[in-house]
């Protein structure tokens, strides 16, 4: 069955049963578009978004996604590779299951991959001027790339009611009473600057 | 069985003030400007670090904006850096409400990874674990919801429960909530002498207090109104924004981790799952009452079948051996001394095993390159994807819905933030 | 009358003898009630707040030691309690809400995590709550049983008994952060923040 999926490009198992199907970043849209709507197929749930980097530098990154079909109890593991020295964009699958949302945004924020067509990819977990890097790359030492005391600074200088999303702002009306300078700032994506 | 609750209190689309449920999202002809209210990341209702940027209009909530993060604990970076056991007291700490359970799911896709067996034993008493700390779980939602909705006792009522189950896990563990139960093919320590009495009769008294709970909210008119219609998501829409638990089931779709994927033996035992119909909070509570009850009934079982036996696993290489051999016989000390160094060594491959939280379903999902720590260690979080589904839920509501709803969506921030 | 002694020369205590009975009197009347009337507010963020939950039920309740109402707005609270554990993302509101609250005011850092950054030594974890805010209680433990942090609180107590309304050195300040937006310096935190014990050795990650 798992021959069929468009841009299919190999297939392995896992440990625990489960069929991995790897597909190319290309075509990942269209792959998943065919397993939600074929009848047949049905991966109505979207189980889980995550990526993988290896320790082993030669190895690509993997996005990985968890599909499950509720009407067939079926599951099935979609990866798409992506080269770490390269461009690390991939096409964002809210458009499918609107469960993508904060999974995807979440993998932005952990490992700097970005989803085409995601409707907010902004950080999720940590603060957005987060200024040391993607937290679960191998690069990213433990305890961050800053010494304690930057930390800190950076922490408690980075005012969270400042940062509200463009969003936010537009539809509370509130455009129209913010300073020039940060509505360039905001009109230009900047997200606020914390003080040296 | 279905258990129907009939009630003549709410008029269904009409809330307890005679006003429409529901807010249609039109322009407001006062011409008004909306506000933008920030509740949290501190506040009260949220039920833990969680910060809801809300426009307002009027009382009507527009839109609602959950910012998450402030409890990231760098948990899955951590789990790159520890061994496969001593990822277990981190597992603690996700999932706060429900410590046993979460330690469960980690061992648990360990040893799918490692290809282990457990003892019958030690499936037995992982299945107990487990709905122990359902019902913890739920009596901390069902207190605080109470709480969030103006019912103060019953939240003295479920925090008794509470103690009750935590003595047993204190007498098992040593620790009331940060129990650490699990290791990679069996368990910590085997169950005290008087552990199967106590828990007896704990199981004997528990429907006493939920029955008087549901005496005081179930038919109770503000109880009702406060939560009837509110926050509704149908069977689809709970399925694309991948909901799960409670959430899933009060919206009519009948998948639970538990039946339809079964683990630690679920498929012996008797029980039956709520399902409920609206997707509304009343379901919600309806489901996790129920569940409560169900849960009861799964542990008299568990504690009937529980075999004697090891608890762990007979693998040296992955169980450490008794203190006694290992400081005696040469061979039991290399294990030890390889285990307690090294680690034990996964092999190379992934697996996801996902269980049924009192959450929701939680998945650990481990890669592996054959060292003794995992290359990636992927906690699925059921409250995070669940409560995505907030600002949905929420729009059209008053911002007293809106307490309502997220204290329905049942979430712990430990895990929402990981 | 009993009191605590606690044998320091409080700078601003008269010589003169009525008026220092007098200043004991005042000292002894205030302390007690601030100490018996303890209104906490609970920054609980993670499994500590269960145990603080715990503390507050029916089995151990806190409210026989006076801290009968949980004040969520920190302007109407004496005692900001961190119960669990501080990322950085958090660093800001506690700082926040610890500038909002009126004095007289304390801080108890509840478990390990808010007291040194328990078993998260890594990006994302606050290494202690005194690195931001002062800390007049830790109470250690992961998380401590209920019986410890009341065990805190009554230390709180004893703590505030032993201060005077007539020191000249205030002891209540306010600490505020300095220019660079720290509340200690840099080296300090660094100090603080260094990894020890098992921290030592578990940061490789192969």
């Amino acid at each position: 069955m798992t021959s069929q999926i468009p841009g299919r490009l190999r297939e392995t198992l896992a440990r625990d049963g489960e069929t991995i199907v790897y597909v190319e970043g290309a075509r990942l849209l269209e792959a998943m578009t065919w397993l939600k709507q074929t009848p047949g197929q049905d991966y109505d749930y979207l189980v889980d978004v995550t990526a993988v980097e290896f320790r082993d530098r030669e190895r690509p990154l993997e996005v990985v996604y968890f599909l499950r079909s509720l009407t067939r109890k079926a599951d099935l593991r979609v990866k798409v590779e992506l080269d770490a020295a390269g461009d690390l964009a991939v096409d964002s699958v809210w458009g499918l299951w609107h469960g993508a949302d904060w999974l995807e945004r979440e993998v932005f924020d952990m490992f700097g991959i970005t989803f085409r067509g995601h409707p907010d990819l902004r950080r999720i977990l940590m603060w957005e001027t987060y200024a040391e890097g993607f937290p679960l790359r191998k690069d990213f030492p433990l305890r961050g790339r800053f010494s304690r005391a930057e930390q800190v600074r950076q922490a408690l200088n980075a005012n969270p009611e400042a940062h509200y999303s463009l969003d936010e702002l537009s539809i509370a009306d509130a455009w129209g009473d913010l300073p020039d300078d940060m509505r360039e700032r905001l009109k230009r994506g900047e997200r606020g600057v914390v003080p040296e | 069985m279905t258990r129907t609750v009939e009630l003549e209190l709410a008029t269904p689309g009409v809330d307890a003030q005679g006003q429409p449920a529901r807010v249609p999202l039109a322009a407001s002809d006062l011409g008004g400007e909306h506000l933008l209210l920030n509740m949290g990341p501190q506040h009260p209702a949220t039920h833990g670090v969680l910060r809801l940027v809300v426009e307002l209009d009027g009382e009507t909530v527009v839109r609602c904006i959950p910012h998450v993060g402030y409890l990231h604990s760098g948990f899955e970076k951590l789990g790159e850096y520890r061994h496969y056991n001593q990822i277990v007291p981190l597992t603690d700490r996700t999932d706060y409400l429900s410590p046993m359970s979460n330690n469960v799911g980690m061992a648990l896709a360990a040893e799918k990874l490692m290809g282990i067996e457990i003892t019958p034993r030690c499936t037995v008493l992982r299945v107990i674990a487990c709905e122990m700390s359902r019902i913890i779980s739920h009596m901390v939602w069902l207190g605080t919801t109470s709480i969030d909705l103006g019912a103060f006792t019953p939240f003295l009522w479920a925090f008794q429960e509470r103690e009750r189950i935590y003595n047993l896990q204190e007498m098992w563990t040593g620790a009331r909530l940060t129990t650490s139960l699990t290791r990679v093919g069996g368990l910590m320590a085997d169950i005290p002498d008087n552990f199967v009495e106590k828990l007896r009769e704990f199981t004997a008294t528990f429907p006493n207090t939920l029955n008087e709970i549901d005496r005081v909210l179930t038919r109770n008119a503000v109880w009702a109104g406060r939560t009837q219609g509110v926050g509704v998501m149908t069977a689809a829409e709970a399925i694309n924004y991948s909901l799960s638990g409670p959430m899933l089931r009060a919206s009519g779709v009948p998948w639970d981790v538990r039946k339809d994927r079964p683990y630690l033996g679920y498929e012996t035992y008797d029980f039956e799952v709520p399902v409920g119909e609206h997707g509304d909070v009343y379901d919600r509570y309806l489901v996790r009452l129920e569940e409560c009850h169900q849960s009861n009934k799964i542990l008299q079982q568990a504690l009937a079948r529980l075999p004697d036996g090891p608890i762990n696993v007979d693998d040296p290489r992955v169980i450490l051996p008794p203190k006694s051999r290992a400081m005696s016989d040469m061979e039991a000390m290399i294990f030890h001394f390889k285990q307690v160094m090294e680690g034990v060594k996964a092999p190379v491959g992934e697996a996801y095993v996902g269980i049924e939280n009192p959450k929701g379903e939680l998945g650990n999902y481990f890669v592996s390159d054959g060292s003794a720590k995992p290359v990636r260690w992927r906690i699925r979080p059921p409250s995070f994807i669940n409560l995505s589904a907030l600002s949905k839920m929420a729009e059209g509501h008053l911002l007293s819905d809106l307490v309502a709803i997220n204290a329905s969506v049942d979430i712990v921030m430990g895990e929402v933030d990981r | 009358m009993k009191r605590v002694i606690e044998s320091k020369a409080v700078a601003g205590q008269s010589p003169n003898y009525l008026l220092a009975k007098f200043q004991d009197l005042v000292d002894w009347a205030v302390n007690s009630s601030r100490a018996n009337s303890l209104w906490p507010m609970p920054f609980g963020t993670a499994c500590c707040a269960i145990e603080f939950m715990a503390t507050a039920a029916s089995r151990y309740d806190f409210a026989r030691f006076g801290m009968e109402r949980q004040a969520f707005s920190p302007r109407q609270a004496d005692v900001l309690i961190c119960a669990g554990r501080l990322p950085f993302k958090l660093a800001p509101v506690i700082r926040r809400i610890f500038d909002q609250m009126p004095q007289p005011k304390w801080v108890i850092s509840m478990g390990a995590c808010a007291s040194t950054g328990g078993i998260f030594d890594n990006y994302a974890m606050v290494q202690g709550i005194d690195t931001i805010v002062p800390v007049d209680v830790y109470v250690p433990g992961c998380p401590p049983r209920p019986e410890g942090l009341l065990y805190g609180v009554l230390l709180l107590h004893k703590k505030i008994k032993g201060e005077s309304l007539f020191d000249a050195e205030r002891r209540r300040d306010e600490q505020p952060l300095d220019e660079r937006g720290l509340r200690l310096s840099p080296a300090e935190i660094d100090e603080v923040s260094e990894p020890f014990g098992n921290s030592v050795h578990q940061f490789r990650s192969s």
